[in-house]
Order: C-alpha cells, then sequence, then structure tokens
C-alpha cells in the first residue's frame, strides 16, 4: 500500500477511571482507506480508546487526531465525516427502518441516499418495518446502516458482531469489506481473534491498557519466533516449545536415530494467530471493566 | 431552523405512535375531567365565589394536564432514550444538542396545546364550561405551564437512573401533587397538614394563575408571587439539570 495520510492519529494515550489506569499510553495510527482492529480481551482498553476518539470522553493525557481535529472539542465538520457503531445503543422502536435512516440522514449536510443506504446493509426488504420487530442481528444492521447515512469517510465499530450466529457474523464481515471497498476509513474493536484475522489490514493487540503487538496479521505471527515440535513418546503426547527449533530438533532426531527409534507423530508447527494473542493477553489479569 | 422542524416532526410522530403516551399523556386529563365532571355538578366556591363546576375541573385538569405531559411525559422521554444509548448515538453527529432539546421541548408543547384545546372543547360541549376571555393570557398560561413543568421534567430525567422506573416514579410524584394542588376539586376540606404540603407545591401556584385567567378572566401577570414560585420550581429544575444532565447511560 502507498503512504496514505493518517486518518487517525494516537500518540501516548492515557485515561484513569477513579485512580485505576485503562489506558497507560497507547499510541497507534489508522492510515485512510485501511480497516484497522483494535483486538483485546474484555476491559482490555477497547471501548475507552474508541470513545476518547468519538468524542465521548475526555482523555487524561497524550495526543489525539482524527481526520485533523482533536475529538476532546469536535467541530461540526468532524461529526459530519464520521459515522459510529456503539455496543450499546436502541434506536427508536416506534420507527420504520427508513424513518430512522430519514431522521438522521436530516442531521447531515450531504446525506446518502437513504434507499441505497437502506439496501446497502441488506435492510431493503424491512424497510417499512418498524424497528421493535427487527431482529438482533438486523438493528445491528440498522445501527450501522444509521451510521453511514451522513457517508462518513471514518466509520467507528465497536464490537460489532459480538452475540451474533456464525452466518449472521459471515454476513456482517461481507459488509465491513464492502465498506472497505468504498474507501472508508474502518476502526473496528473485536475480542475475536478471527474477526481481526478475516477483517483487519492491520491489527494492535491491546492488553491492560498498552499496546502489546502492532502490525498485519501476518506479521503478528512472524514476530514470534517460537515453534512447537510434537511428538509421541510411549504413548504420551509431548511438546516442546523453543526458539530454535533445528537445533532442537536436531538432537531429538540424532538421539532418536542412535537409539533406533521412532518420534512418532512428529511435528513441527509454527504458532497460528490465536497462539500469539492468547500469548500475548493470558498472562495478566485485565485491568478494569469495560 | 430547518433541522429543528425536522427533528419536531420526527418527534410529534413518535409521539402519536406510541400507544402509552398517546394514552398515559393525552388521554387522561381527558378522561378525569369526564370523570369527575359526570360526579360533581353545579357549583364550587373558589376564593369566596361560586363557580360552575364543569369550569373549575377544567382549569384542574389543565393544570394536571401540564404536569403530566411536561414533567412526567418529558421525564419517561428523555431517561429511556438515554438507557437505551440513543442519546449517546445522538451526540456523535453533527445534530447540536440545543437542537435536539428545543425539538423535544417544542414537541412537548405542541401536546399540550392540543391537549388544553381538547379540554376547552370538551368543557364547551359536554360540561357548560366557558371559553377563556382573556385567550392571550390563556395561551400564554400554556407556554409558562409547559416551561415550568418540563424544566421540572429535565431535572427529574437527569436525576431517575432507570428506564425501568421512570413511569413509577413520575406517576408517584404527579398523582399525588396533582391532588394536593387541587386538581380533582378543591382542597378546602383536606387536612392541615395536606393543604401545607399543597402549599408548597408548583402546581398549586399554577392553578392560581389558570384560575385567575381563565375564571377570573385576569391578566396572566395579575398574581406576582404565584408566578414567582412557578418559575423558582421551573428553575430549580433546570439548576439540576445543568448540574446533573448527562447523555451517556449509566454505567453498571
Amino acid at each position: 500500500m502507498p503512504d496514505m495520510p493518517s486518518a487517525i492519529v494516537v500518540r501516548d494515550l492515557r485515561k484513569s477511571y477513579d485512580g485505576i489506569e485503562a489506558l497507560r499510553g497507547v499510541s497507534f495510527e489508522v492510515r485512510a482507506g485501511e480497516v484497522f482492529g483494535l483486538l483485546g480481551p474484555n476491559g482490555a482498553g477497547k471501548t475507552t480508546t474508541v470513545e476518547i476518539l468519538e468524542g465521548y470522553r475526555p482523555r487524561d493525557g497524550g495526543d489525539v487526531s482524527v481526520l485533523g481535529h482533536d475529538p476532546a472539542s469536535p467541530p461540526r465538520a468532524l461529526r459530519e465525516r464520521i459515522g459510529v457503531v456503539l455496543q450499546h445503543s436502541d434506536l427508536n422502536p416506534l420507527l420504520t427502518v427508513g424513518e430512522v435512516h430519514r431522521m438522521f440522514a436530516g442531521y447531515y449536510e450531504r446525506p446518502r441516499n437513504v434507499d441505497e443506504v437502506v439496501a446497502l446493509v441488506g435492510l431493503a426488504e424491512k424497510g417499512d418495518a418498524r424497528v421493535k420487530t427487527l431482529s438482533g442481528g438486523q438493528k445491528r444492521r440498522l445501527d450501522l446502516g444509521v451510521a453511514l447515512v451522513g457517508d462518513p469517510d471514518l466509520v467507528f465499530l465497536d464490537e460489532p458482531t459480538t452475540g451474533f450466529d456464525p452466518a449472521a457474523r459471515r454476513s456482517a464481515w461481507d459488509l465491513v469489506r464492502s465498506l472497505r471497498s468504498l474507501g472508508k476509513t474502518i476502526l473496528l474493536t473485536t475480542h475475536y481473534l478471527d474477526e481481526a484475522q478475516q477483517l483487519a489490514d492491520r491489527v494492535a493487540v491491546i492488553r491492560s491498557g498498552r499496546i502489546v503487538s502492532l502490525g498485519t496479521p501476518a506479521e503478528l505471527i512472524g514476530e514470534t519466533r517460537k515453534a512447537e515440535i510434537r511428538f509421541r513418546r510411549n504413548g504420551e503426547v509431548v511438546v516442546l516449545e523453543t526458539d530454535e527449533p533445528t537445533r532442537v530438533l536436531h538432537e531429538l532426531t540424532a538421539e532418536a536415530v542412535a537409539a533406533g527409534a521412532e518420534l512418532e507423530h512428529l511435528e513441527v508447527r509454527r504458532p497460528s494467530l490465536e497462539d500469539v494473542y492468547l500469548e500475548l493477553v493470558d498472562d495478566e489479569p485485565a485491568a478494569v471493566e469495560e | 431552523m430547518s433541522v429543528l422542524l425536522h427533528q419536531l416532526a420526527f418527534e410529534q410522530r413518535i409521539f402519536w405512535r406510541s400507544r402509552e403516551a398517546a394514552v398515559f399523556i393525552f388521554i387522561f386529563p381527558l378522561l378525569l375531567y369526564s370523570l369527575l365532571g359526570s360526579v360533581y355538578s353545579d357549583e364550587i366556591e373558589l376564593d369566596g365565589e361560586l363557580v360552575p363546576s364543569g369550569e373549575v375541573l377544567l382549569a384542574g385538569l389543565y393544570g394536571y394536564g401540564a404536569a403530566n405531559t411536561a414533567f412526567a411525559g418529558l421525564a419517561i422521554i428523555l431517561v429511556t432514550r438515554r438507557e437505551a444509548g440513543f442519546l449517546k448515538r445522538l451526540r456523535s453527529t453533527p445534530l447540536p444538542p440545543a437542537t435536539y432539546i428545543a425539538a423535544v421541548l417544542g414537541s412537548t408543547l405542541v401536546v399540550f396545546a392540543l391537549q388544553s384545546a381538547a379540554l376547552l372543547a370538551l368543557g364547551a360541549f359536554v360540561f357548560d364550561a366557558g371559553m377563556p376571555e382573556n385567550w392571550l393570557g390563556f395561551a400564554g398560561s400554556v407556554v409558562l405551564g409547559a416551561a415550568c413543568f418540563a424544566g421540572l421534567g429535565i431535572g427529574a430525567a437527569s436525576l431517575i437512573r432507570s428506564a425501568e422506573g421512570v413511569s413509577a416514579v413520575v406517576n408517584v410524584i404527579v398523582l399525588p401533587m396533582a391532588f394536593l394542588s387541587g386538581s380533582f376539586g378543591p382542597t378546602r376540606d383536606y387536612p392541615a397538614f395536606l393543604e401545607a404540603i399543597g402549599d408548597v407545591l408548583p402546581l398549586t401556584y399554577f392553578l392560581d394563575i389558570v384560575n385567575g385567567v381563565y375564571i377570573g378572566g385576569d391578566s396572566l401577570f395579575a398574581d406576582w408571587a404565584a408566578l414567582a414560585v412557578v418559575a423558582a420550581w421551573g428553575l430549580v429544575g433546570l439548576a439540576v439539570a445543568v448540574r446533573r444532565f448527562s447523555w451517556m447511560p449509566r454505567e453498571r
């Protein structure tokens, strides 16, 4: 990807709640046009970070720029250009899908065509249905449609598929991919690793208020040099983790050959992103509840 | 301005589509007027004068309607929307907060004005009540009542924590207040301690003003003391709102 201007710049972001540090110096950049995933367990600081960027929460320290503006005192121009999907929000249950979109469209200077947006999020057949009659997945689509109605450049998706069944999840992923192909910049938070792997161009893993790793999913896997060697000895599985698989494997096989034995089920594998992720997030409890 | 009207139109659509709101907020004062109007007949003594009961009750239920629509109705709307995350969601759009609040207040005023007109019509056709002599003063009292109780409504919304409890809380306030202030009939024969409570309630003073304007044909500004008490209550509500109002749902 060529060098693009950054849509979001976060430097040394800090935030405490009642003396507990929720963010302890978070830094990352989101390039224009990319899908950036903020991945971490519950309570790691994902939502706090995103809500500071959305302008909901003040920060205690650090520099933040969203589309060139400080979200702590957001000008109207910034709100014209962002779309927000919150983790929990119920839109007016008594209005229809089309009406909610039209209501929100009225807040923007240059809204998109409402029918197009409703179709884009796959609710064309539900346009005249009251919001209260929608299923959970359809409500999330409505949230997304309403976030897109102002034709934003930057879209925040806070855990967009939490609680979805696998089919709903796949179709939500397709939707995010189609947004990306429209050229939108997307900041996505998730605690699902496969979601980050499927959707994000780059991923920041956050744990206890710190970014512990940042890169493309492939780079994250590449960061660890560890390999796993597995085999069976007397029917029991032996697993060796090592930074030097060549030497360890050489010693193992030399020993076995010398003894005339066979290393049964011998296997050398690179860690999956899941292994990397679990290694990154597992060894310290979360700092605060989100 | 056009965004304000846009939102006002949607607020009206949402209000009339809600059966609970339409029945409890809009119909209830009319229903109570019908019931009480059928029970009381002849004349009721008001400040030493005999006045047709249809007019005394109309004024009383008009006052109750102000509290019910602007205080209870507004508090319910704001708390449920806040707890649903809807207000939070709105804050990330370019819609200015003041415009949104103005649209919600404007919608409340429209509902209360229609309710007042319906009460006047019901009174005229069924209960022999006259039309106000001082129309301008009466219209002014609609705005005054809506403003005072809306101020209290926003204040209450800032203090009430849960969407589940909000209807119960506001009704526990509004119904006894209406009873103690004389919305449902004269309080002359109430025990002294109940009268004493009634003497500090905003609805009591709002009813004094309404009785003066509607029945006495006085100016809206005839009773400065009552006007001051009503305004003070509205400002207390507003002061609480300024300190405590939140767009974010209460977090557990």
